[in-house]
């Protein structure tokens, strides 16, 4: 194993963490603020690359897309809060899980109605479609740099917005007492609207930089929900702090998992044998590790309010 | 009363057997939606093209095709087919895509003696020794891809490949196939899980062992994935790519556009076949459904024109069914993928291509047939079966 390669998954844990953070990010404020536990967020990211590889292939500019993407899926968001999730708040776990259950099946099924069952293409625009030679003999895509940039730029952004502005402040002041907020003045319904729509734009985000890299397709949200949901138990719930560790958490070990564990335990074991164990292995990494996270801190590594 | 009753019942048997002489009652169980749903599309418009060039019939009977949904859920599949053998009392079967939905079937399909052909599913067990009078494939068995590009790459003198697959049992299947053909040597192994969105890693892995080429096996959106990401980082132009026909079906190429270019892939068929039934198949298919066909469509449409030739073959009399059998083993019929028998298990004794997509005058990616590695090809199970 030389440091090259070393220093590439390095930076391949850093990108895969960061995606995940640009969706972990929006079902954290969702989930932790508002108490809802939403499983159509995997939707809105298949709606928000669904419109943006849509604009781009009208426009023909992948910014412009991106853009107008971002903008209708969180009217679409804020749409589907009004009216659906509104009347849900109130209601327990399971009533919101049936709810939005339902809203995956019409959103799949409206999606295929709409577009078609072959998934779409959505390209790099060509300034960011090479590679860059970051160490001699490290090229990396410049597109993936993009990511773990525009990932970093976000994180910092929403730590700005929540921690320093009063938007924030109404944010985490409802989340802590909703009455409480409320008798002080605050319009708790259309701040949760505007939360929920900020979170549909942080997926139409995720959605707009992952669909060069993955299919534009029916379904692609439910398969990236589940580690969405780890990252945010992993993190603690309702956290933001939590959701960014522990999408780099789960990105790093997840790609560590994958590149050396299979190298290793053929040097420790016979080859049938570690041939059997080391994908099956790699596979389970991201779960081992929230089964440890929460033997040893039941409510995630940073929970809320702490 | 009772008596009544009874002579309405009989009277409605009798007229119901009557009646089943005069059409013939197809039921179609694919996977139409949900991320698989593009192949099962694709059969049923082959399929439904076949029954069109046949004049809407089946050997001169009026067809009716009953079309179901089986979601990609073993469980749905088992019902309806439950549904179609029991109520509608179908005459064939035919349509599933994925091997799961087969297993979960064919103890209903086959235990009732229903003929069935499959346009796409072709389980290593049918064909060795669990192969079963009632089925026909007019597909492959599902290794039978992988054992072309495993011949393709040996004759291609390679002895460092790199080989990436997901980890279950029919990725395993599939390398196991091609690990029968290919006499190399190894760069390197990947086994991914089943469903990975990100191939970076994987990419890591092979830029760092300087394969001399690569094979690849991960079907559906995996491998959409992949392509798109390999083609980012750039290493289509280090190292050769070979792959199995369905990574790259014509929907595919339409689909993800350039990163499949140059990409080496085998098949038993292709658009550019030179023959009468296949130009007509590709020409007909672009101008009803504004596309052009892929495998998938090809597998579909041969499955329908085979019942033809059965039906005819038999003069209608579906009820004999050592008859029925028969004439479905002739294969009495022009083949798109060009001339095929079927071997003793019910599987094709037949041609494999090698292709290689490129950019067609229309600037399209199509597949172009660049060899042909197998001729008159038998699978590795048919020895053990018992037929």
């Amino acid at each position: 194993m030389n440091w090259i390669f070393f220093f590439e998954q390095c930076l391949n844990g850093l990108q895969f963490g960061l995606m995940l953070f640009l969706l972990v990010a929006g079902l954290t404020l969702i989930f932790g603020i508002m108490d809802l536990i939403n499983l159509a967020h995997g939707s809105l990211y298949m709606i928000g690359a669904y419109l943006v590889a849509t604009f781009a292939q009208a426009s023909g500019s992948f910014m412009l897309a991106v853009a107008l993407g971002l903008v209708a899926t969180a009217i679409i968001g804020m749409a589907v809060e009004v009216l659906v999730l509104r009347g849900l708040y109130k209601r327990d776990h399971l009533s919101q899980v049936l709810a939005t259950f339902a809203l995956i099946l019409i959103a799949n099924e409206t999606t295929r109605a709409i577009w078609g069952v072959q998934p779409l293409s959505l390209s790099v625009p060509a300034a960011l479609s090479g590679s860059v030679e970051l160490l001699p003999g490290l090229h990396y895509s410049t597109f993936r740099l993009v990511i773990i940039a525009v990932g970093l730029a976000v994180a910092a952004l929403l730590y700005f917005v929540v921690v320093r502005t009063r938007v924030g402040m109404l944010v985490r002041a409802g989340a802590s007492n909703r009455q409480m907020a409320t008798a002080m003045g605050t319009n708790i319904k259309w701040l949760f609207t505007a939360v929920f729509g900020a979170g549909a734009m942080l997926c139409a985000l995720a959605g707009a930089m992952l669909g060069p890299l993955l299919a534009v397709q029916v379904g692609m949200g439910e398969n990236i929900l589940i580690l969405a949901f780890v990252t945010v138990v992993i993190g603690g719930i309702g956290s933001m702090r939590g959701a960014f560790i522990g999408a780099l958490l789960v990105g790093v070990v997840d790609t560590f998992g994958r590149a050396f564990i299979p190298t290793l335990l053929r040097t420790a074991l016979p080859p049938s044998l570690a041939d059997a164990a080391g994908p099956s292995l790699a596979a389970i990494t991201t779960y081992l590790l929230m089964v440890v996270v929460l033997f040893w801190k039941p409510q995630g590594l940073f929970p809320a309010g702490s | 009363m009772k008596k009544t009753l009874l002579c309405i019942a009989l009277a409605g048997a009798l007229s119901a057997s009557a009646q089943a002489a005069d059409k013939i009652k197809v039921g179609f169980i694919s996977t139409l939606s949900g991320p698989g749903g593009v192949l099962g599309g694709a059969i049923r418009d082959g399929f439904q093209l076949g029954l069109d060039h046949a004049g809407g019939k089946l050997g001169g009977l009026p067809a009716e095709l009953i079309v179901e949904d089986d979601q990609q859920k073993p469980d749905v599949a088992k019902q309806l087919a439950d549904k179609l053998i029991k109520r509608d009392k179908v005459d064939f079967m035919t349509g599933i895509v994925f091997q799961n939905i087969m297993q979960a079937v064919q103890g209903t399909v086959l235990g009732a003696e229903t003929y069935y052909v499959s346009p796409n599913t072709g389980p290593s067990n049918l064909a060795g020794a669990g192969c079963n009078p009632y089925f026909f494939a007019v597909s492959w068995v599902s290794d039978s891809y992988s054992e072309a590009t495993g011949k393709t790459m040996t004759d291609k003198g390679l002895n460092k490949v790199f080989v990436i697959a997901p980890n279950y049992p029919g990725g395993m299947d599939v390398v196991n196939g091609f690990k029968r053909y290919y006499k190399g040597g190894y760069a390197g192994e990947a086994y991914t899980k089943l469903g990975q969105l990100d191939y970076a890693v994987e990419i890591s892995q092979i830029r760092a062992a300087k394969p001399d080429a690569v094979f690849f096996f991960l079907p559906g959106g995996m491998g959409v994935n992949f392509l798109k990401q390999w083609h980012q980082a750039g290493m289509g132009k280090e190292f050769p790519l070979f792959g199995t026909g369905w990574s790259f079906d014509q929907d595919t190429l339409a689909a993800v556009g350039e990163p499949t270019e140059f990409a080496l892939n085998t098949s038993h068929w292709n658009l550019d076949l030179d023959n009468p039934a296949n130009k007509k198949f590709v020409a007909d298919f672009e101008k009803k459904y504004k596309r052009l066909p892929n495998e998938f469509a090809a597998q579909g449409y041969d499955a329908a024109r085979l019942l033809d030739a059965a039906v005819r073959d038999v003069k209608g009399k579906v009820e004999d069914k050592a008859a029925l059998g028969a004439a479905l083993k002739a294969a009495n019929f022009e083949s798109v993928r060009g001339a095929f028998k079927f071997n003793k298990n019910n599987f094709p004794i037949q041609n494999y291509y090698l292709r290689q997509v490129r950019k067609d005058d229309k600037g399209r990616f199509v597949n172009k047939t660049v060899g042909t590695i197998f001729t008159d090809h038998q699978d590795a199970y048919v020895s053990a079966c018992k037929m």
